[in-house]
């Protein structure tokens, strides 16, 4: 404890913390140079190109001692990532959209058989029709497979939160593959300032370790056999139990982390909630808008305040239920299509709320899909609607698509 | 992880972390005799020890032990093949494989 | 690197310990299992065994039980190659960083046809062209079998499966087996060879030198391992069917080692391809007309091959 006090001091004065111009996707690649990954296997795809580049620049001028497998596709990617994770090594991969769905099929696997393998997923639009931009559906298919899923909103956040997805995921409680999710160009291609930190002083703070049941000729195990219907819910049954251990986990590694680092991350972050009447809440890069869009209301007197999602699963029950409580009504804005339902994230909240018989009433609304631009006025109309809807007293039967040509006028 | 004779099976947290079977080998536990309808039974007066029935088992029931064996005509070996009965399915493959027909294939009583 | 031994010269040099244990699921007399049951006693216990799914992993790996005494890893049905790249990078990393202290570890892929050659076949080119150092054993029982006897990319010309049903209008499957060991040939591993269940001496010399050899990069046996379910015989003529099947020059047991390839085992008098498929009910359909053609397929093969490998290696019918 002493140690890691003395070694705050050294850093707290600057002392090997650097400031880089950094986009998301490099601010990724230092984060895995910091945590001395021993395997990459990913394969390129836009936007997270930047990611694999960087990291192979990292190896071949030898400031990363790992092995990148050039694989020769997602699917072959996540797979090699569960074998080199089963055979002890700690491993890193990065995909997009068309990428992850085609990972699809591994990613029970590398839940199923409790990896803790780190991804980054640069939030791209699914196909069809194609599209190369930023939005979340391709991180929302990902809900319901047992992985831990962060979600990132500035290249700070990125290097931050990869580091800390180690420290997670590799804890012997959770042994969880983490994602860290991010917005595609708005996060991943924008160069922001990131404060890195000394490689060596990170890996104090994420020393690796052998996980129980690793591969080793001396102690021989047989990973990933056929459950048939007496063993298949019980087994399957202890990701979801890790996956519910995980959020004190998570919370832990958070509380170190800002205390070992300087920082001040939270699972939820909030601006304005003490006294807001009604709530805006969003995920991602979007969090600017939100908070730009609250200083406008309040300045016109709206009680509005704004939170921030940076953990999508396990849900923070316990802080959706806080600080919904008390607010006259919440909106969501989802930066993702909920298909024949209402938004993703508005679903999961919307169900907490239930079970845990609050009445706030909200709406659910889309914004952002395909990259489609965002303006601080579409927030700030998203603030009239929640203002509205708290009024009344009714949540809104219709999920509204801001930004989308030809989405009714009248609300 | 427990499977007792009672039928009991073991609970989610007594199962190895993602299901792992940290026994390895332990089908061995399983019987299979009953699969057989004929059974193989080695001659060993005229069986040569030549190793054949041995190598092609693909169950691997057909064993190499360390006993010695006087044949009636005064044969010695040093070692024998034995099947074992517990994991011989009774495929027959040892009996079509001997060079000297030393194997015969037995019918099991029913 | 030619001065990699024969290994075993009789039975008597045949390991004795075995690492497949029996009490699996199998069918009686399954041929994979048998080549299965040597891959493992010939790797030697330092081994890392990567399946793919299908028949083998099926009946040998169901909670709570398993045959393997190795550390065996399956991951999904077409990945294996993928994951055994994962698996060998990282012990080369770990080995590097000082963390592996197991020692020369081996990583073996054990993987039936329907992974290999159809569903996996992307991942293995892959895993063939970055040059991993895994040993890659085929066992070919031509079909997805653990399924229930569906077609697959190495089931060959006119036989029954369930999926090339024997019917009014249609007989069998359509398209010739196809040839994956030209395709391994043309990502030049360090080693290649072809075998069968019947030659357990040549499985175990081939499948030892494919490890050793795997020290330096990618090796690849082909096993063919014949299926008394799919294949439609009695279970107790598994070995005198894949003798057949070298006999009558369908199936060739080769060997492709330092830039040259051999026929390993010599055909003086072929059989007529006729003696193979009678003895097969995947067979029994076909006419007259459909052994000569495919008679007429083995003429050429056998043509072929003689030319490649520069000799009279499989001789003219008898």
């Amino acid at each position: 404890m002493s140690e890691e006090v003395e070694l705050l001091e050294e850093v707290s004065g600057a002392k090997g913390r650097r400031r880089l111009p950094l986009t998301g996707d490099y601010a990724a690649a230092y984060a895995v140079k910091a945590a001395d990954v021993d395997v990459v296997a990913a394969y390129p795809i836009t936007p997270q190109t930047p990611i694999v580049e960087r990291i192979s620049k990292f190896i071949a001028d030898g400031e990363l001692n790992a092995e990148m497998i050039h694989v020769e596709s997602e699917h072959s990617a996540l797979s090699a990532c569960i074998g080199a994770s089963a055979a002890g090594a700690r491993v890193f991969t990065a995909t997009s959209a068309q990428g992850l769905e085609l990972m699809h099929e591994v990613i029970n696997i590398a839940s199923g058989m409790r990896l803790p393998i780190v991804m980054a997923v640069v939030a791209r639009a699914l196909s069809a029709p194609v599209s190369i931009h930023g939005d979340y559906g391709d991180v929302m298919s990902m809900k319901d497979t047992g992985w831990i899923i962060m979600i990132a909103s500035n290249a700070q956040e990125v290097y931050d939160f990869v580091i800390m997805a180690f420290k997670i995921a590799e804890n012997p409680s959770v042994l969880l593959p983490t994602a860290v999710a991010f917005d595609g160009f708005l996060t991943s291609h924008v160069m922001e300032p990131v404060e890195i930190y000394d490689d060596d002083y990170v890996r104090k703070f994420i020393p690796k370790s052998k996980w129980p049941h690793a591969l080793d000729p001396r102690k021989p195990l047989t990973m990933n056999a056929t459950a048939l219907p007496e063993w298949y819910y019980e087994i399957r049954y202890q990701v979801i139990d890790a996956l519910n251990k995980s959020y004190n986990v998570i919370r832990e590694v958070m509380n170190e982390f800002n205390k070992y680092f300087n920082r001040n991350y939270r699972i939820l972050d909030v601006y304005h909630m003490d006294d807001a009447e009604y709530a805006l809440i969003t995920y991602g890069a979007m969090w600017g808008f939100a908070r730009e869009a609250i200083d406008r209301a309040r300045a016109r007197g709206v009680k509005v305040g704004g939170i921030n999602f940076n953990l999508l699963r396990p849900i923070p029950t316990d802080k959706v239920v806080d600080l919904l409580s008390n607010v006259k009504s919440f909106i969501v804005i989802d930066k993702a299509f909920g298909y024949g339902a209402a938004g993703p994230l508005f679903t999961d909240i919307a169900a907490v709320l239930k079970i845990y018989d609050i009445n706030t009433p909200g709406a659910s609304a889309t914004h952002g899909i395909g990259q489609r631009t965002m303006f601080v006025k579409d927030f700030e109309r998203a603030i009239d609607l929640v203002v509205k809807v708290g009024n009344e007293g009714k949540s809104l039967k219709d999920v509204v698509h801001l930004g989308l040509r030809g989405w009714g006028e009248t609300l | 992880m427990r499977v007792s004779n009672e039928g009991e099976l073991a609970k989610w947290y007594e199962i190895p972390i993602a299901g792992v079977v940290n026994e390895p080998g332990n089908t061995a536990k399983i019987i299979v005799s009953g699969w057989r309808t004929f059974k193989p039974v080695i001659d060993q007066d005229k069986c040569t020890r030549c190793g054949i029935c041995w190598m092609y088992c693909p169950e691997g029931a057909i064993k190499y032990v360390n006993k010695p064996y006087s044949t009636k005509k005064g044969i010695n070996y040093g070692f024998t093949y034995e099947i074992d009965y517990d994991h011989c399915k009774g495929c027959r493959i040892c009996v079509v494989e001997c060079p000297v027909k030393a194997i015969n294939a037995v019918r099991e009583h029913e | 690197m030619s001065n990699i031994k024969v290994y075993y010269r009789t039975i008597r040099d045949l390991p004795l310990d075995e690492y497949l244990a029996p009490g699996s699921s199998a069918c009686w007399g399954c041929g994979p299992l048998l080549a299965a049951r040597w891959v493992t006693k010939v790797v030697g216990s330092n081994a890392i065994i990567v399946t793919a799914t299908g028949c083998l992993y099926g009946v040998t790996a169901v909670y709570p039980y398993s045959s393997w005494k190795h550390p065996m890893i399956h991951v999904a049905f077409g990945n294996a190659p993928s994951v055994a790249s994962g698996v060998e990078t990282a012990i080369k990393v770990l080995k590097r960083k000082g963390e592996w202290d197991a020692g020369d570890t081996k990583v073996v892929v054990i993987a039936g046809d329907g992974a290999t050659v159809d569903i996996g076949f992307g991942a293995l080119s892959g895993m063939l062209e970055r040059r991993h150092r895994v040993a890659y054993v085929l066992y070919d029982n031509e079909a997805y079998m653990s399924t229930g006897i569906q077609r697959s990319g190495s089931t060959p010309m006119y036989a029954w499966t369930t999926t090339t049903e024997i019917g009014k209008v249609r007989k069998g499957k359509l398209e010739p087996k196809k040839d994956v060991l030209s395709i391994i040939l043309a990502h030049n591993p360090i080693y290649t060879a072809s075998t069968t269940v019947a030659h357990i001496m040549d499985l175990a010399n081939k499948v030892k030198k494919a490890v050793e050899y795997s020290s330096y990069g990618p090796t690849f046996v082909h096993v063919l391992a014949p299926c008394p379910t799919g294949w439609k015989y009695d279970e107790s003529l598994t070995i005198e069917i894949a003798k057949l099947a070298v006999e009558t020059g369908m199936w060739f047991n080769l060997e492709y080692e330092d830039g040259k390839l051999r026929v390993t085992t010599k055909v003086p008098k072929r059989k007529p391809v006729k003696e193979y498929l009678s003895l097969q009910g995947r067979f029994s359909h076909l006419t007259d007309d459909d052994i000569k053609i495919i008679q007429q397929m083995v003429d050429e093969n056998v043509k072929k091959i003689n030319e490649i490998v520069g000799e009279e290696a499989i001789g003219p019918l008898a």
